[in-house]
């Protein structure tokens, strides 16, 4: 074959770059996102689904405040008793979010790598110049920064109209609105939210999500079986046997860990308040062994997915 | 140098040889079959080519290791490994945009040039389409990928004859010219007869036929014999016979035409039936190897 038409044909696709290679890293990478957002819709609409359904809780608890004021001690001046009311539902939209996020995270991680394979369209796949590594990456980076971006994202919008609409009702009521955005700091509260899971659900729970991926790649069928019947085997035959619980503390450690990110105060609320202490996290042994052990499940992962026969 | 070069190619599943010691040599610009029964070793010599598995001997495709350097070799080489590898949930024209997104060598106005021909819409999800549009959809797509190597592994099992012969037409009048290379396997060894440039049988792992189709032309003779000839015929060493309606069809290897054509009439044999006749002077055995 000639070279001129390759010349005129890369030429048109992508001016300036000089080498099919030189582009296909992160093109590649971007289309392989995309192409995981359109076969699982759910990343997008689960948390969608679940904000709005939390959104019309909202709107009703709205319609239902002065009663709810009502019912709270008299001795309370009116305006505290308002933002106490208003400030109650803050929480409860991140942590909805933040669960529906782990969960659709885990069901789609246990899919990724076994689905392709169960359908056979791991072989159309292949037929293209996608290297499994970049494929691996594009997997990961669903649960790793789509859904945790997702999680924010939505929780700050939601918070934003959830202060417009909460500003409306005090000042219809004849009360001040500044207290409640005193209270509520819209940006201190974000970009805690943000710390939190950037902390927790990204960093401190990254194996979590890469052995699952593992999982995923090795398993020839019934990939959730695989994920969580040997933890459970083996918790149990630790108790029955040595009647220790190492291994259930272990996952504990992983689940609930990663403490070290805030110190809590007393009165405060893990994602209202809380001192972020960054160093402290970053200073923790467990943080950067799980980072390791996640590495290694995306590399095993990729070169599964790459030696293994494909069907 | 050959687009295709592999020098003793072993491949074996436990026990089970697929592929046992293949010398291949494809050039730029020809169109090979590889036919066998299930269980050849076609599918596992074509994975080795593709990368999609390990093996053991020497193998270059266009100049790669296919197996160590899959992702790069994949910029100029396509595949269809069978009907109905597409994903299902996946729309027309995120195809298109997949496709485009990732292969520099893709054009996508040529793919939907293709795809007007046919009734697929572009919205459409694979999953909504009949199995002979799906073979539709993934040839315009690998038609518009700037391909030197195509490789179809069984490209029109299951689909009824229109789309069959609608596949093999669109591929040598739209796609095939002198500097592409077409690697196929299939069952229905009739109707790509015309469209290979070479030939070659696989069984049980081991190449039994390989030659051009120049080579098998003069090589095979296939004669329609007077009945009154048939024992002269059958004395010159027929590798395959045959009789249908009272009439007897003989298929020769290296005789000489002028001398056959006193017997009869002789043209040129399909090759299904010098497939039949190869394989039944094999030594057979119990079958069952995977394919």
């Amino acid at each position: 074959m000639s070279s001129t038409p390759d010349a005129v044909s890369q030429a048109s696709v992508s001016p300036g770059v000089a080498s099919p290679a030189a582009l296909a890293p992160t093109r590649a990478f971007y289309w392989s996102v995309r192409r995981e957002l359109w076969e699982y819709r759910s990343i997008y609409w689960a948390p969608l689904i679940a904000t709005a359904v939390f959104f019309s809780g909202f709107l009703i608890y709205l319609a239902m405040l002065p009663r709810h004021m009502r019912e709270m001690p008299a001795l309370i001046p009116p305006q505290a008793r308002a933002l106490q009311a208003l400030l109650h539902p803050y929480e409860v939209v991140e942590g909805l979010l933040m669960v529906v996020g782990m969960f659709v995270g885990v069901i789609y991680c246990l899919d990724a790598l076994n689905g392709e394979r169960r359908d056979r369209s791991i072989l159309f796949w292949k037929s293209l110049p996608v290297s499994d590594l970049t494929t691996v990456f594009a997997k990961a980076s669903i649960p790793l920064v789509v859904l945790p971006a997702l999680v924010v994202g939505l929780s700050v919008v939601t918070h934003f109209v959830m202060l417009v609409l909460s500003s409306l009702v005090l000042a219809g009521s004849g009360l001040p609105v500044a207290p409640l955005w005193s209270e509520v700091s819209f940006v201190h509260n974000s970009f805690g939210l943000f710390y939190h899971l950037l902390t927790i659900h990204v960093l401190w729970h990254a194996p979590i999500y890469c052995w699952f991926l593992l999982i995923s790649a090795w398993a020839r069928r019934a990939a959730y079986l695989w994920a969580f019947l040997p933890p459970i085997a083996i918790g149990v035959l630790e108790k029955m046997i040595f009647n220790t619980a190492h291994f259930a503390n272990f996952v504990m450690y992983r689940l609930a860990g990663g403490t070290e990110a805030m110190s809590m105060g007393p009165a405060s609320s893990a994602l209202l308040g809380g001192h972020l202490t960054p160093l402290r996290f970053l200073g923790t042994p467990g943080l950067w062994l799980g980072l390791l052990f996640a590495a290694g499940c995306l590399f095993a992962a990729a070169q599964l997915r790459r030696y293994r026969d494909p069907m | 140098m050959p687009l295709i070069e592999a020098h003793a190619l072993r491949k074996s599943f436990g026990s089970t040889v697929a592929l046992d010691g293949i010398d291949l040599q494809v050039a730029e610009g020809r169109i090979l079959g590889l036919i066998g029964p299930n269980g050849a070793g076609k599918t596992t010599a074509l994975n080795a080519i593709l990368g999609l598995t390990s093996y053991q001997g020497d193998l270059r495709v266009l100049g790669r290791d296919p197996w160590s350097d899959r992702a790069q070799l994949m910029h100029d080489v396509a595949f269809i490994a069978d009907v109905a590898v597409l994903p299902r949930w996946i729309r027309v024209s995120q195809l298109l945009d997949f496709v485009g997104g990732v292969h520099p060598r893709f054009d996508r106005a040529k793919a939907e040039r293709f795809l007007t021909k046919t009734t697929i819409a572009k919205h459409s999800r694979v999953r909504e389409l009949s199995k002979g549009m799906v073979a539709q959809l993934h040839l315009a797509v690998v038609m518009a990928i700037d391909a030197r190597l195509l490789v179809l592994d069984e490209p029109t099992l299951g689909l009824d004859i229109l789309y069959r012969k609608q596949f093999y037409d669109s591929l040598l009048n739209d796609y095939f010219d002198r500097s592409r290379t077409i690697v196929v396997t299939t069952h229905q060894v009739e109707e790509i007869q015309d469209v290979l440039t070479d030939l070659m049988f696989l069984d049980r792992g081991r190449i039994v036929l390989s030659c051009s189709m120049e080579e098998f032309e003069s090589r095979y003779a296939e004669l329609l014999v007077r009945p009154e000839q048939l024992d002269a015929a059958r004395g010159l060493g027929p590798i395959y016979e045959r009789s249908v309606l009272g009439r007897t069809t003989l298929v020769f290897q290296g005789v000489d035409r002028e001398h056959l054509a006193s017997l009869g009439d002789i043209r040129t044999p399909s090759v299904a039936d010098v497939f039949v006749a190869v394989m039944s002077q094999q030594p057979r055995t119990a079958q069952g190897v995977p394919q």
